[in-house]
């Protein structure tokens, strides 16, 4: 992902632009770009949505089956997300198994979802100490124009709200909705320079110095962060951030529906 | 982060399981160049924390297509060892530790002169001994000194703690109780000259209010953990009177 170089004259135009807190594609400096949400989009899974933010594509699936709990919890059922970054994606993208890059973006959704409790893992057991149900969110980018972050929340989120528990499939009783109970979203702001931008596309993304991904739950109480990226930012910067995840998280909220 | 527990963590005096206030971190202990081998090295505890962290470099980067023509760049491996924790750790590398590895570069790399060392690896490998809540921050730290005690050129030292929320309070440099049974911890990492913040992560259930009380304490402590890290270094490096005579 770091290999991409953007030239001088686009890191310079967008820096530019910028102080006029304007950006490339005309949106302001906390506009997001336009979510489009399928849910259900892949009937072999048992939950799934594609989701596009702007140009940025994600697909997630949820596989959920009978397992066994872990021993520290027996009667909780058992969440696992992971995330690729096929080469279909994009050029810089190798195939193989997942690298720093998509782990890291699997943990950050991982802990926004599991810290919001919205899957309600103890509901998911079936026999206590014995069986549970294991569900497994798959993460895959199609297509990135940058904020995979968020686009994967978005995928990962819908994908949990769109799932059924295949309890007939596995002669454990009638199917039945997985149980969720909030809406956990995640809104990422880049430094570049001295500015914050949010939801950055690929260019922005590439000549930010520092990146904060920020989740909320339904009460706009923080329930995970991330800072990526070499650079630093103030706590000033911090505080305009938080302001903004709860802003933003809101409105994302609502096209989740 | 369980976060459902009837685990009483903090009296009614405001005292906790450790006997520490709510603002105060555990004790810490850093000694600079431990190791023969290493470019430089640190050991450090905080409270039952024990972490190793040596430095090579700047060296020829392996592998080759990772290099950079324009700076050194830095990579990190977080490791814990199989003991560190009480069910055996299976060894290796997972996501988590692939993951951590992954912002202690970043951090360091705001700090380091990386465009000194065209080309270049600095390396940093970061043990953990023994693990009590807050190994990250601690690796970290130890990183720190460890790259100025290999004398690679700093802008600052980075010091980290965490600060977190645990039986409703917000609590600085959670221990490991704290840290399983609490509500929410929150890594933070600071240049402590400009007052950056260099990592930062959290998870858990936190409103404003106490989120930013979190920040003010680990901001806090992170001033001074720098202090211990500067006289570690200065310990090391400083020459007596008795020293001069005997040379």
């Amino acid at each position: 992902m770091s290999e991409h170089v953007v030239s001088e004259i686009k890191r310079d135009h967008i820096m530019k632009l910028l102080k006029d807190g304007r950006r490339e594609d005309g949106r302001g400096v906390d506009d997001i770009r336009k979510i489009s949400i399928d849910a259900g989009c892949v009937e072999s899974a048992d939950g799934s949505a594609r989701v596009k933010l702007g140009r940025t594509e994600v697909i997630a699936g949820v596989k959920i089956m009978p397992g066994t709990p872990f021993p520290d919890t027996p009667n909780s059922g058992v969440l696992t997300m992971g995330a690729e970054l096929i080469p279909m994606a994009h050029s810089t993208f190798e195939s193989g198994p997942p690298g720093e890059d998509a782990i890291e973006l699997a943990r950050v959704v991982d802990r926004g979802i599991r810290e919001s409790g919205m899957v309600d893992v103890k509901q998911l057991c079936i026999k206590e100490g014995e069986e549970v149900w294991m569900c497994f969110v798959d993460m895959y980018a199609l297509d990135y124009d940058g904020n995979l972050f968020d686009a994967a929340n978005i995928a990962a989120v819908s994908a949990l709200r769109s799932a059924v528990i295949p309890a007939e499939q596995y002669g454990r009783g009638e199917n039945k909705p997985l149980p969720v109970t909030c809406t956990p979203v995640s809104v990422t702001s880049v430094k570049i320079g001295n500015d914050l931008i949010l939801d950055p596309n690929f260019d922005e993304e590439m000549i930010s110095s520092a990146r904060l991904t920020v989740t909320t739950d339904d009460e706009g109480n923080f329930r995970a962060m991330q800072k990526g990226g070499r650079g630093s930012i103030t706590r000033d910067e911090l505080s305009l951030c938080l302001d903004r995840a709860v802003e933003k998280g809101k409105a994302i909220r609502e096209i989740i529906g | 982060m369980s976060g459902q527990t009837d685990m009483v963590l903090v009296d009614k005096k405001g005292m906790r399981i450790d006997g520490r206030k709510a603002d105060e971190h555990r004790p810490v202990h850093i000694e600079a160049g431990v190791l023969s081998n290493a470019d430089g090295s640190a050991y450090l505890e905080i409270g039952k924390n024990k972490v190793l962290a040596a430095v090579y470099g700047p060296r020829e980067c392996h592998p080759r297509h990772l290099q950079d023509p324009t700076k050194a760049i830095i990579q990190c491996k977080y490791n814990m060892q199989a003991f560190s924790v009480s069910d055996r750790k299976r060894p290796g590398p997972d996501r988590r530790s692939v993951e951590i590895s992954k912002i202690i570069a970043e951090a360091l790399e705001k700090v380091v002169l990386t465009e000194l060392y065209p080309r270049a690896s600095i390396d940093v490998y970061i043990e953990i001994l023994q693990a009590n809540a807050g190994t990250r921050c601690a690796g970290l730290t130890a990183a720190s000194v460890a790259l100025a005690d290999a004398g690679i050129p700093m802008r600052d030292i980075v010091p980290a703690v965490a600060a977190g929320k645990a039986d409703g309070h917000v609590l600085l440099d959670l221990n490991k109780e704290e840290d399983n049974f609490g509500q929410a911890d929150v890594p933070l990492a600071i240049v402590p000259s400009t007052d950056e913040i260099v990592l930062l992560q959290m998870d858990g259930n936190m409103t404003r209010e106490e989120f930013d009380k979190a920040i003010d304490l680990a901001f806090g402590a992170c001033h001074e953990i720098y202090e211990k890290q500067k006289t570690a270094l200065k310990e090391r490096y400083a020459v007596t009177k008795e020293d001069e005579e005997d040379e």
